[in-house]
C-alpha cells in the first residue's frame, strides 16, 4: 500500500511537469516535456561509446528524452523498463537502424571513438560493421547456415579465400556455441533450425563480422527458458571480447548477465547503477517499484 | 429489457445457463453457413459452366479446322510442260487439270469443267510447283499426289453446306457433289491433317490461311514487351517500394500507376500511333512498335504486382542484413530481390498473358494489315494472333469461321502455358520462413 501512494506521487509528479511544459509548443527538436534527471552515474571510464542528450522523435511523438549514458569496454549493459519506455528505440539509435524507419529523428551527441555517429559524414556501411546487432525475432536469411554466417564477411570483404572464410564460419560458430550442433549441416538451411539456434546463428553472423559492440534487443524473447540459459550464459563469455547492450524484459536475466543496468521510463533514463546495487538498492522509486514487481 | 434478462438469467439459473443459450442459436447458425456455403458454390458452379459452355462452342467450331479434305489425283509430270531451266514458271494448274481429266474423261462443257477444276484449291499449284522444285527427278513420272481440296469443297465434306438446299442457294452444285460421292468411294478423298494452317501467314483463300506469320508476329511483339517492361517494371518497383521516402510525389506516382492500370488499352493504342508513328517515324505494323505500346499497357500490371511482392518480404530480412553491415542495394540484391522474385515473375507472365491477348492498341499502330508474309525481325509487317482472330472473324468465306475458332483455340492453349508457368514458378520458388 505504502509503496502504491508512492508510485502515484511519482506519476503524479510525472504528469504535473508535462502540464507545466505542456503549453511551450514542442516543435522543432524541443523535448515535449523537461526530461526526468538520472540517478546513479552515467559515465564510466575509459567508456567504448558515449550518448549525451539522445532525443528520439516519430515524427512529432518524442520516444526518448535527453538520455546520456556510456557503454564501457567489455561490460554487459542491461536496458530495462516497461514496455514502450523506449528501450528498443534506443539501442536501436546506436548503429542507427532507426534510419530505416521513416519520420524517426535523432538529436543529440552519439559518440564511437569521439566521432559522433549522427554526424553527416559517417557512413552507416561502416557503423553497422563496427556496431552490430541482434534482434528480438530471429532472423536468418532464408540461405544455408553456413551462408548466414559468411554473409557479412564476405560483403565486407574479409576473408581473402575460401579458406580463410571458412575459419572465419566456423570461428564465429564456435562463439556462438553452435558449432557441434551443425557443424555436418552446414549446407542445410538456417530457417530449418530450432529457435533457440536460430538465435545463436543470428549472434554468430554478428560475431562473424567481428564488431566492437554487439547490440541485443531483446534477444531471448521468442525462446524457451533452456535456450535462454544457453544464450545467457553465451552472452556472459562473449562479454571478454565484446562490449554488449542488451535489453531485456527479464528482470532475472538482466541480473544473470549485465554488469551495469539502465532503468528506462517513458522515454527517461531513470536511473543507472552497477546492477547489483540497481536490484538490491534502487534509489528511485519508479525503479524501485518496476524492480518490486508493482508495475510494467 | 434489463429487467426481463436479469430474470432470466437469476430467476431460472438451471435453465438459463450459457450452454442452453447457446444450443438454441445453433440451428440459425448453421443455417446462415449452409446458405453462405451454397452461394459460394452456386458462383463457382456458374462461372465454370459459362467457362464450359464458352469453350465448348469454340472447340465444337474450331476443331474440324485442324483437319483439311485431300483429293488423290494421279498427275503425271509431263516434260512438254515442265522444262528443266524454267520450273518456277512451268504452267502446273495444266498438270492438275490434267490429272482430273483422266478421272474425269466424260466431263465436256465449259461451265461442267469450270466445276469439275473447282474441286482443287486454286493453290494447289504451288504445292506441286514446290514438290516439283524439291526433286526434279520427278518429271516424265505419274504420281497419285494428294492435292489440297477447294474451300467450298472442304466446307462440303466438313458437312457445313446441305445438299438439302436448292442448288443455287448453295456454292457446291450438285455435279460436283455427285464427283465428290465418287471420290469419296474410290478412296480418293480424305481429311487430313492441316499442316497448312501452323505453317503459313494469312491469305484471302481460307485453305491456304495459316497462323504462323501471327504466332511469330505475336512471339516478336511480346519479346519486345518483357525485355522492356520486366526491368522498367522492377527497377521502378524497387525504387518506389525501398528507396523513395515517402512523399507528396511518390503518392503521387502511385495513384497515377494505379490509374494507369486501368486506362482502357485503345488510349495505349493511340498514344502509341501519336508518338512512335507520327512522332518518331517508327515503321508502322512493326512488332516493335506493338511492342513498345504494350510495354506501357503492361508496366503498371508489373509494377504493381512486383511492389506488392517486395512488401510482402519480411522486414526482418532487411533489418537482418542492415544489421551485418550491408548497403541498401546489397540488402536489396542479395536479400529481398531473391525472395521478391517468384511473385514479379507470376506477375510478369500474367502482364505478359494479358499483352497477349490485346488487339485494341495494336489496331491503332497499324498491326491490323492484311499480311501474307512470315515475320523475320521486329520491323517487318506484322500481325498478332489476337487481331488475325479479328481479321478472320471479319472475312465473308464460311472457311473461317472455323479458322477463327482453331485460332481462338491455340491463343488460349499459348495462355494456358503462360499461365501455367506462373503457377509452377511460384510453387516451386516460393519459400517460407
Amino acid at each position: 500500500m505504502f509503496t502504491l501512494t508512492r508510485v502515484e506521487e511519482a506519476m503524479t509528479k510525472g504528469t504535473e511537469r508535462e502540464r507545466t511544459t505542456g503549453e511551450e509548443p514542442s516543435a522543432g527538436g524541443r523535448p515535449e516535456r523537461e526530461s526526468r534527471e538520472t540517478v546513479g552515474t552515467v559515465t564510466v571510464e575509459n567508456p567504448r561509446m558515449v550518448c549525451r542528450g539522445v532525443n528520439v522523435f516519430y515524427g512529432d511523438k518524442q520516444a526518448i528524452r535527453n538520455v546520456s549514458i556510456d557503454i564501457g569496454r567489455n561490460e554487459v549493459l542491461a536496458m530495462i523498463g516497461p514496455s514502450g519506455c523506449g528501450k528498443s528505440t534506443f539501442i536501436r539509435c546506436l548503429n542507427r537502424m532507426n534510419d530505416t524507419i521513416e519520420g524517426c529523428r535523432v538529436t543529440g551527441e552519439i559518440l564511437l571513438d569521439g566521432v559522433n555517429i549522427y554526424d553527416r559524414k559517417v557512413d552507416v556501411v561502416p557503423l553497422r560493421a563496427q556496431v552490430g546487432m541482434v534482434f528480438q525475432k530471429p532472423n536468418p536469411f532464408p540461405k544455408s547456415v553456413y551462408e548466414n554466417v559468411a554473409y557479412g564477411p564476405r560483403i565486407h570483404g574479409l576473408a581473402r579465400d575460401r579458406t580463410e572464410l571458412d575459419r572465419i564460419v566456423e570461428t564465429a560458430l564456435r562463439k556462438a556455441g553452435l558449432w557441434e550442433e551443425v557443424k555436418d549441416r552446414l549446407n542445410e538451411p538456417g530457417t530449418g533450425l530450432s529457435g533457440g539456434q536460430q538465435q545463436r546463428l543470428c549472434i554468430a553472423r554478428t560475431i562473424a563480422v567481428n564488431p566492437e559492440i554487439i547490440l541485443m534487443d531483446e534477444p531471448c524473447s521468442a525462446l524457451d527458458p533452456i535456450a535462454t540459459s544457453v544464450i545467457e550464459d553465451l552472452i556472459f563469455e562473449l562479454r571478454t571480447q565484446y562490449s554488449i547492450c542488451i535489453v531485456t524484459h527479464s528482470m532475472q536475466q538482466a541480473a544473470r548477465v549485465s554488469q551495469r543496468t539502465a532503468y528506462f521510463h517513458l522515454g527517461d533514463l531513470i536511473e543507472v547503477g552497477p546492477t547489483e546495487r540497481i536490484f538490491t538498492n534502487p534509489r528511485h522509486p519508479l525503479t524501485q517499484d518496476y524492480i518490486t514487481g508493482r508495475f510494467g | 429489457m434489463n429487467s426481463g434478462r436479469e430474470t432470466a438469467y437469476s430467476g431460472e439459473p438451471q435453465e438459463r445457463r450459457t450452454i442452453a443459450v447457446v444450443r438454441a442459436s445453433l440451428p440459425r447458425r448453421y443455417r446462415s453457413e449452409r446458405r453462405f456455403r451454397f452461394f459460394g458454390l452456386l458462383a463457382i458452379v456458374l462461372s465454370i459452366g459459362f467457362l464450359a459452355l464458352m469453350f465448348a462452342s469454340i472447340i465444337a467450331q474450331g476443331y474440324t479446322a485442324f483437319r483439311q479434305t485431300e483429293i488423290r489425283l494421279p498427275i503425271f509430270f509431263d516434260p512438254e510442260v515442265l522444262h528443266a531451266d524454267a520450273l518456277a514458271r512451268a504452267d502446273y494448274g495444266a498438270l492438275i487439270r490434267h490429272g482430273l481429266d483422266r478421272l474425269f474423261p466424260d466431263v465436256r462443257g465449259r461451265q461442267e469443267r469450270r466445276e469439275l477444276f473447282a474441286l482443287i484449291s486454286s493453290a494447289a499449284v504451288y504445292e506441286l510447283r514446290d514438290f516439283v522444285m524439291r526433286d526434279p527427278e520427278l518429271i516424265g513420272q505419274t504420281l497419285e499426289v494428294w492435292l489440297k481440296a477447294g474451300a467450298d469443297i472442304d466446307m462440303a465434306v466438313k458437312g457445313h453446306f446441305r445438299r438439302e438446299l436448292p442448288e443455287d442457294e448453295r456454292r457446291v452444285t450438285d455435279r460436283q457433289f455427285a464427283w465428290l460421292d465418287r471420290l469419296a468411294a474410290e478412296g480418293r478423298l480424305e481429311k487430313r491433317f492441316n499442316r497448312t494452317f501452323f505453317t503459313a501467314g494469312d491469305s484471302r483463300e481460307p485453305e491456304q490461311a495459316g497462323i504462323w506469320g501471327a504466332v511469330c508476329g505475336s512471339f516478336f511483339t511480346l519479346a519486345v514487351t518483357l525485355i522492356l517492361s520486366f526491368p522498367i517494371g522492377v527497377a521502378a518497383a524497387i525504387y518506389l517500394e525501398e528507396f523513395a521516402r515517402r512523399s507528396r510525389f511518390t503518392d503521387l506516382i502511385e495513384v497515377n500507376i494505379n490509374n494507369l492500370a486501368a486506362v482502357p488499352s485503345i488510349v495505349f493504342g493511340l498514344l502509341g500511333l501519336a508518338v512512335f508513328l507520327n512522332f518518331f517515324h517508327m515503321p508502322r505494323s512493326a512488332p516493335v512498335v506493338g511492342g513498345l505500346v504494350l510495354t506501357l499497357m503492361t508496366l503498371p500490371t508489373i509494377i504493381i504486382a512486383a511492389r506488392s511482392a517486395l512488401k510482402s518480404v519480411p522486414p526482418s530480412i532487411r533489418e537482418a542484413a542492415l544489421g551485418v553491415g550491408a548497403s541498401r542495394v546489397q540488402t536489396v540484391l542479395h536479400h529481398v530481390l531473391p525472395l521478391a522474385l517468384p511473385g514479379m515473375l507470376t506477375g510478369t507472365i500474367i502482364g505478359m498473358a494479358r499483352a497477349l491477348g490485346e488487339s485494341a492498341p495494336l489496331l491503332m499502330v497499324g498491326m491490323v494489315a492484311f499480311i501474307v508474309e512470315i515475320p523475320k525481325g521486329f520491323t517487318d509487317p506484322a500481325t498478332v494472333l489476337p487481331v488475325q482472330i479479328y481479321l478472320w472473324a471479319d472475312s465473308p468465306e464460311r472457311a473461317f469461321v472455323e479458322r477463327t475458332s482453331a485460332a481462338i483455340l491455340v491463343l488460349l492453349a499459348f495462355l494456358l502455358v503462360m499461365n501455367g508457368a506462373a503457377i509452377w514458378l511460384r510453387k516451386k520458388y516460393e519459400r517460407r520462413w
